[in-house]
């Protein structure tokens, strides 16, 4: 059976790497922003469990790492969603450019 | 008393009264503090007379020589095995003499103040300072140990800067103070680096060794102070030339007696204690201090000082004798007795009858002391009475202020030195030990002496005869405490002549026979009666001659009454010279250049904040593509440019 060659997956990975990191830089909208996170979070998930099946087969290090990131992005999705609920009743709106007092 | 606790609470007295006044006085003892202070200064006037008493005649001498006593010694900072600065308390014959003299006349005073001063708002203050003033001089005159002297020296110039602005209100007062504190002060500066010199090369700065080592031909340190030269002087002129220009400066020698007029901004009593009697004298304690060394090392050192006193005693008598202030008048008279007392010490030698200057500047000291304060009471009595210092507002007040005319006469003959009052026999001392070493020296002191008595009777005249009395009685000569002083003091000024001071108080701790003999005191004597006469025929009643004498003498007349433009040669020195060729340089250096350095750095960064502050925009994609680009260019960096 022909196995998937790694590149396909890297290349999988890198897409959604950017796309994750257009949809960063674009949107303005934050929970959208925290989405695309999630996307460049999952991105590099994909790329350890990838090189932990075709690099050290025998090992499971790449997998627990996964699990590690998997683990701090949903505290991360608790936090910032409790940082945007925070925003919208202070500024009544989510859009990131509403919110630019912290500046010189 | 050989209990050193009854000496030390001399000084400490009045300066436990200095801090319960300080800090209490104005809510707690604004009445009451008149009488605290004078109390706790009576108990120390009694000390100090019983340690007199113990150390004349029981524990002083030692086989017929007065011995300097150390009565306890605590070291305080020590800088090295053998070189420390101690907290001690010396007794000789002059410390002792100079006690009795600062406390009584500080006694006096409080007293005098209790009636001159009342009704001041400032009532306590003036007597808190009154009470550091005194802890100062006695400390300094106690003191064991030269640097020990040096801090009480400049605690006497702040309480005396405290003293003269005290009626802080009068910008006249104000600029007094300030002259007297820096020209004392600059004074100081050379009082400090000579007891440097003389410190670093005598490896000590306690005062028995320091003599001790400077004062013995043999001593291996004199060998070494007189070989070190600089600009052709010995190190060891030098030290001492500059301990005496400390001196000079609070004994107001000339050229730096300018602060002395001024200073009597003060209160009236202050300056009869300060001006008169303590502080101005201090120079002359410190030069009799240090007196073996002076005389026994350095001769050369001690002409110097012997010039300087001669020179400011005739000069100030011929600015006292065109003075119109009476107590401008008393402070240039003394500065002249004081340089009687500066050239007395210049002119005497150490050992037997050869330090008969010595014994006579100490002597002239102490009377000096009773019935200058007495002329500067009794002037505070005037002055209170009409409310003026100006003589042109006396005049006749002889029947008015009786105790104040007799008092006033009996100082104003001592001063004069007609026998028998105290001036007269302290006075011959110093014309005799002046006689028999310089005749120059003497043919100026003669003069001087003529001089004296001529402005102290135009001083008397013109307040109390002249004309008839212009000022409505108002309240009386003044109450009773203003008296007593006065009275007290006159019987000092007619009695201390007679004080055997000969036995007691001599350079080298032995005592001396003095040897006036009557055909030598005629030619002073008929000098100050001529000055006296002269006097009398001028000013005692009013008429146009002296204003007619002094339009004859001219330029003279002008020069003199303006004091011979010595405080304008120091404001042209100063403001002109000072202020214009370093001042200015340097005000330009510091506003241009390094302001400009500092102002350079300062604007630089603000322009360049200006220009990067648009990085922090507050958006937070803007910062994250930062983040993104930098990481981007770290990459770059680590995979193609890191080799």
């Amino acid at each position: 059976m022909n196995e998937v060659p790694l590149t396909h997956i890297l290349f999988l990975s890198t897409a959604l790497f950017f796309i994750g990191a257009y949809g960063l830089f674009t949107r303005r909208n934050m929970i959208t922003m925290l989405m695309a996170i999630e996307l460049m979070l999952n991105s590099v998930n994909i790329n350890f469990v990838a090189f932990n099946k075709y690099l050290y087969a025998d090992k499971l290090d790449g997998i627990f790492f996964s699990i590690f990131i998997i683990t701090i992005a949903a505290a991360e999705a608790a936090v910032a969603i409790a940082i945007i609920i925070n925003l919208y009743r202070s500024h009544h709106s989510i859009d990131v450019e509403d919110a630019t007092e912290l500046k010189y | 008393m050989s209990n050193p606790i009854f000496i030390a609470l001399i000084p400490i007295l009045p300066l436990t009264c200095f801090l319960l006044l300080g800090l209490f006085g104005r809510k707690h003892f604004s009445t009451t503090s008149g009488i605290i202070g004078t109390l706790s200064l009576f108990i120390s006037t009694i000390l100090s007379f019983a340690t007199a008493y113990q150390y004349f005649f029981q524990t002083g001498k030692i086989n017929g020589v007065y011995q300097k006593i150390i009565v306890f010694k605590y070291t305080w900072l020590e800088f090295a095995p053998n070189l420390s600065i101690d907290m001690g308390i010396l007794l000789d014959p002059i410390t002792v003499m100079m006690l009795v003299v600062v406390s009584f006349v500080s006694l006096m005073v409080h007293v005098f103040s209790l009636g001159y001063m009342k009704g001041e708002t400032r009532f306590a203050t003036y007597y808190a300072f009154l009470s550091l003033f005194t802890f100062s001089m006695l400390g300094l005159i106690l003191s064991s140990n030269i640097f020990q002297i040096y801090l009480f020296w400049e605690l006497v110039g702040v309480s005396s800067f405290l003293l003269i602005g005290f009626y802080f209100e009068k910008p006249s007062a104000v600029a007094a103070s300030k002259k007297a504190f820096i020209v004392t002060r600059f004074a100081d500066l050379g009082f400090l680096i000579g007891i440097l010199i003389l410190a670093f090369y005598a490896h000590t700065l306690d005062f028995g060794i320091l003599i001790e080592r400077l004062s013995v031909i043999s001593s291996p340190y004199l060998t070494v102070i007189n070989a070190a030269s600089f600009l052709g002087m010995s190190a060891l002129s030098w030290g001492l030339i500059l301990v005496f220009i400390g001196g000079a400066g609070k004994s107001a020698m000339f050229p730096l007696h300018i602060w002395l007029p001024d200073a009597m901004e003060g209160p009236t009593p202050v300056s009869a204690l300060i001006h008169a009697a303590t502080m101005v004298v201090a120079g002359v304690f410190l030069v009799a201090r240090l007196f073996p060394i002076f005389a026994l090392s350095d001769p050369g050192a001690l002409q110097v000082v012997m010039y300087t006193g001669a020179f400011s005693a005739f000069f100030a008598a011929v600015i006292a004798c065109t003075q119109t202030d009476i107590k401008r008048v008393l402070a240039y008279s003394t500065m002249s007795q004081i340089g009687y007392m500066m050239f007395a010490l210049g002119v005497s030698k150490y050992s037997g009858e050869e330090g008969l200057g010595y014994m006579g500047s100490m002597f002239h000291l102490f009377t000096h002391a009773f019935f200058k304060s007495l002329l500067f009471l009794g002037a505070g009595s005037v002055i209170h009475f009409v409310h003026s210092n100006e003589m042109k507002d006396m005049g006749g007040l002889r029947k008015l202020m009786p105790i104040t005319h007799i008092s006033f006469l009996i100082a104003c003959l001592a001063i004069a030195g007609i026998p028998p009052f105290a001036g007269f026999f302290s006075k011959e001392e110093i014309l005799m030990a002046a006689f028999e070493s310089n005749r120059l020296i003497y043919v100026v002191a003669l003069i001087t002496s003529g001089l004296t008595a001529f402005y102290m009777f135009r001083l008397y005249y013109s307040i109390f005869w002249s004309k008839d009395a212009s000022v409505k009685n108002h309240h009386g000569e003044g109450t009773i405490s203003m008296k007593i002083p006065l009275i007290l003091l006159a019987i000092l000024a007619i009695g201390s002549g007679l004080v055997p001071i000969a036995s007691f108080v001599t350079a080298d701790g032995l005592p001396i026979t003095s040897h006036v003999p009557i055909s030598f005191s005629i030619v002073p004597v008929s000098l100050a009666l001529i000055g006296i006469l002269l006097a009398t025929r001028l000013f005692k009643n009013s008429n146009d001659l002296p204003v007619r004498i002094s339009q004859q003498m001219g330029g003279l007349y002008t020069a003199a009454s303006r004091k011979f433009y010595i405080d304008e040669v120091y404001l042209f020195v100063t403001k002109k010279i000072l202020f214009n060729l370093i001042g200015k340089p340097a005000a330009w250096f510091d506003k241009h250049i390094v302001d400009g350095l500092m102002n350079l750095l300062a604007n630089s960064t603000a322009k360049v904040s200006e220009l990067i502050k648009g990085f922090q925009s507050g958006k937070v994609q803007d910062y994250a593509l930062y983040f993104f680009g930098g990481i981007a260019s770290l990459i770059i960096l680590f995979i193609y440019l890191w080799q």
